[in-house]
């Protein structure tokens, strides 16, 4: 790995430059990302078109059970479908980001055994390959939309702010377990389980409206520190105007979780990157 | 002006001994201590574990230009001293400074995605070992021609043989332009063309005046590189000079002198049904009071073995190695019948004959001149210390596996007025 003029090597001490060596290797980023893209879907015979398969068929299937199963009510004006393909496409972002993140170490342990490079940029690249598929979801979403005769107003100028929100509380709980997960390969089992979990914590295929009416239930207080659940039904808000369900006040709980959990999961990573290599 | 400064740098690696039930509850120490350890409170230090110093107090200067070989044992530290300088870990104490860029070259095609094209991997490799995407562009021609795979541009390299693949690996870190380079052991791959190719390839990068640290057990290799050499022995640099000497150390130090083998009993001895060893044996033939073998020494090997088919056509062949593995010389016997019982056989090398250096006797039984019916590699071993007399004041280590003293002359034909 070609390096900067002058390095210094120290126990427990990163380089000073560790920022700005990120933004040098930059191209890394998106050859490492785009390895992963083009080596993902090499010998298969559907490729990308899984991108699209995997939300239709989910939404597919959570419409039926929650709509005509469990008798589920969206919110009012806004078709059933929409509602659930917009939580579930910002929910499988956030989840196969955080899946991602937390292997990007190991998967990668060929790398890191062998070259150095800000570590960093291993779990970030691959989000970058999670956004690919979000951006097929969408397309999916804009298609279904456009079926409906269903059109977002202004409030879609906010989605950037959302996707970000959620990239980066991937990354924060994202890379606590990619550390972990380089001593301990049980994170491994934990993280499906843990999404599983999540599937229902967060308003994915159901609305906080319904939450809401239980304000009286103990669980109640607890349900708004999950950061997701400010960032699924701010995405939605921006998909589905103000007839979608969004407690602006649960942002700050989502940002403040959001970015504890970041600095904590970026000096916690930077701590232990140095002996990675000790571990895997 | 110094490329690289190392101050004691030590690491330190902690080894688990976990065994049965004990293991559970380390696992869930582990992670009370990480979480601890996270916290900043690690007190929790289990009994179990044991400290392995992969490195302890180096220090070494380095200077631009320099061309650095590494020797020692497996599990020396060598290999952790190149994962501290490249970065990939950090040392448990100490400090160095490095001064230019460096590039690591500890494996060759490191990254390589299997199911990605060779076009493809040529920049995924280049970007990883830290080229820009428009020198590898520059670069790519010369790669491609280098490794020799244009035909397989663009098949996965998991398609590729393993020369390929290795071929293709080296020539991109070829072409890597880096003022400190740093090699492990990448020519313990490829046939010997291919290490022909690297190694030239390292002189022409080293002539061109950047900084080379070299890790092989070829020392031949190091010897032909290398201006200055270190030896390191569990951990420590044992010693660190000019390339000659730190190799004729090293090998001293590993040499274990083994004149003479013997096998009693014919049920125990190596060999099988038709031939068993019963003594293989160097036995110098010391000159006045010397009580070492130096390059006047003559010596006569000897091998003795059963016999045990009757009327078997046998020959023995002899083959002499140098401490490198090559090989000096082999001679043999003439095929013939011997009758069952003890045969020895005995080989004369005269003094002034073999250069100073460590020597290593393989045994070779043949049947019927070409069915090997026993061999013994590394049967013996023994060290021949240099001589010199009245000659020039050079102390160099002498080249070559051999030092005949040949006739050689020089007359003045013509004297200039």
């Amino acid at each position: 790995m070609l390096q900067t003029e002058e390095v210094t090597i120290e126990a427990g001490h990163s380089a000073k430059n560790y920022w700005s060596e990120l933004w040098k290797n930059r191209n890394l980023l998106w050859i490492l990302a785009r390895r992963d893209l083009s080596s993902r879907y090499k010998q298969s015979a559907i490729g990308i078109g899984w991108a699209v398969i995997r939300p239709a068929l989910t939404t597919l299937v959570m419409v039926f059970v929650f709509s005509q199963v469990a008798k589920l009510k969206g919110d009012p004006g806004v078709p059933y479908p929409l509602m659930v393909l917009a939580g579930i496409t910002i929910w499988s972002f956030f989840s196969n980001a955080l899946t991602q993140v937390s292997q990007s170490i190991l998967m990668n342990s060929n790398l890191v055994t062998k070259v150095y490079f800000p570590r960093l940029i291993m779990p970030m690249s691959s989000v970058l390959v999670g956004l690919v598929d979000f951006c097929i979801a969408m397309a999916l979403y804009c298609s279904i939309c456009v079926w409906y005769g269903y059109y977002p107003s202004y409030q879609l100028l906010f989605l950037p702010l959302f996707v970000i929100l959620a990239f980066l509380s991937a990354l924060g709980f994202g890379l606590i377990f990619a550390v972990v997960n380089i001593r301990f390969r049980d994170i491994g089992q934990l993280i499906p389980f843990l999404i599983q979990i999540g599937f229902y914590a967060c308003p994915v295929a159901y609305s906080s409206r319904l939450v809401e009416a239980n304000q009286g239930a103990w669980w109640y207080k607890f349900y708004y520190f999950n950061p997701l659940v400010g960032i699924i039904d701010g995405f939605r808000w921006c998909l589905q105007g103000d007839t979608a369900f969004f407690k602006f006040s649960s942002l700050y709980s989502t940002l403040a979780v959001t970015i504890a959990m970041l600095c904590v999961s970026i000096y916690y990573f930077r701590k232990k990157e140095n002996s990675f290599v000790d571990y895997i | 002006m110094q490329a690289i400064v190392a101050e004691n740098i030590s690491k330190k690696y902690v080894i688990d001994h976990q065994k049965g039930l004990k293991k559970v509850l380390t696992f869930r120490e582990s992670i009370i201590e990480s979480i601890g350890g996270f916290i900043g409170s690690s007190k929790s230090e289990s009994e179990e574990r044991e400290d392995f110093w992969a490195l302890k107090d180096v220090s070494f200067e380095i200077n631009k230009g320099d061309r650095v070989g590494i020797v020692g044992h497996n599990g020396a530290g060598k290999s952790t001293l190149l994962k501290i300088l490249s970065r990939i870990t950090e040392p448990t104490s100490g400090r160095i400074s490095i001064n230019g860029r460096i590039a690591s070259l500890l494996e060759v095609g490191t990254g390589f995605h299997p199911e990605l094209t060779g076009r493809e991997n040529i920049f995924l490799n280049g970007a990883i070992l830290g080229m820009k995407r428009n020198e590898i562009r520059d670069a790519f021609d010369q790669i491609v021609d280098f490794a020799g795979v244009e035909k397989f541009l663009d098949t996965p390299v998991k398609r590729y043989s393993s020369g390929m693949y290795v071929r293709l690996g080296f020539a991109i870190a070829a072409h890597l332009s880096p003022e400190i380079l740093i090699v492990d052991e990448v020519l313990a791959v490829g046939d010997a063309d291919f290490q022909k190719k690297c190694l030239g390839r390292m002189r022409d990068v080293s002539e061109s005046g950047r900084t080379i640290l070299f890790v092989s057990h070829n020392l031949t290799a190091i010897q032909s590189l290398c201006n200055r050499a270190f030896f390191f022995e569990k951990g420590q640099m044992l010693l660190q000079g000019e390339t000659n000497q730190v190799v004729a150390h090293y090998l001293s130090h590993i040499a274990n002198n083994i004149l003479l083998r013997q096998w009693p009993l014919p049920n125990t001895a190596p060999g099988n049904d038709e031939v068993r060893l019963k003594r293989a044996q160097v036995i110098p033939d010391y000159q006045g009071s010397l009580q070492h073998i130096d390059i006047r020494t003559p010596m006569q090997v000897e091998v003795e073995f059963w016999n045990l088919a009757e009327n078997a056509n046998l020959n023995i062949s002899l083959h002499l190695l140098a401490f490198t593995g090559e090989c000096i010389f082999n001679v043999g016997t003439q095929s013939e019948s011997y009758s069952k019982g003890l045969i020895t056989a005995s080989l004369t090398i005269p003094g002034n004959f073999l250069n100073d250096g460590s020597y290593i006797v393989s045994i070779m039984i043949v049947k019927d001149s070409s069915t090997i019916l026993y061999q013994m590699s590394d049967a013996l071993s023994f060290d021949i210390e240099d001589y010199r007399e009245g000659q020039s004041s050079w102390h160099g280590k002498w080249p070559g596996y051999v030092r005949p003293q040949f006739n050689i002359e020089m007359i003045q034909h013509e004297t200039l007025v």
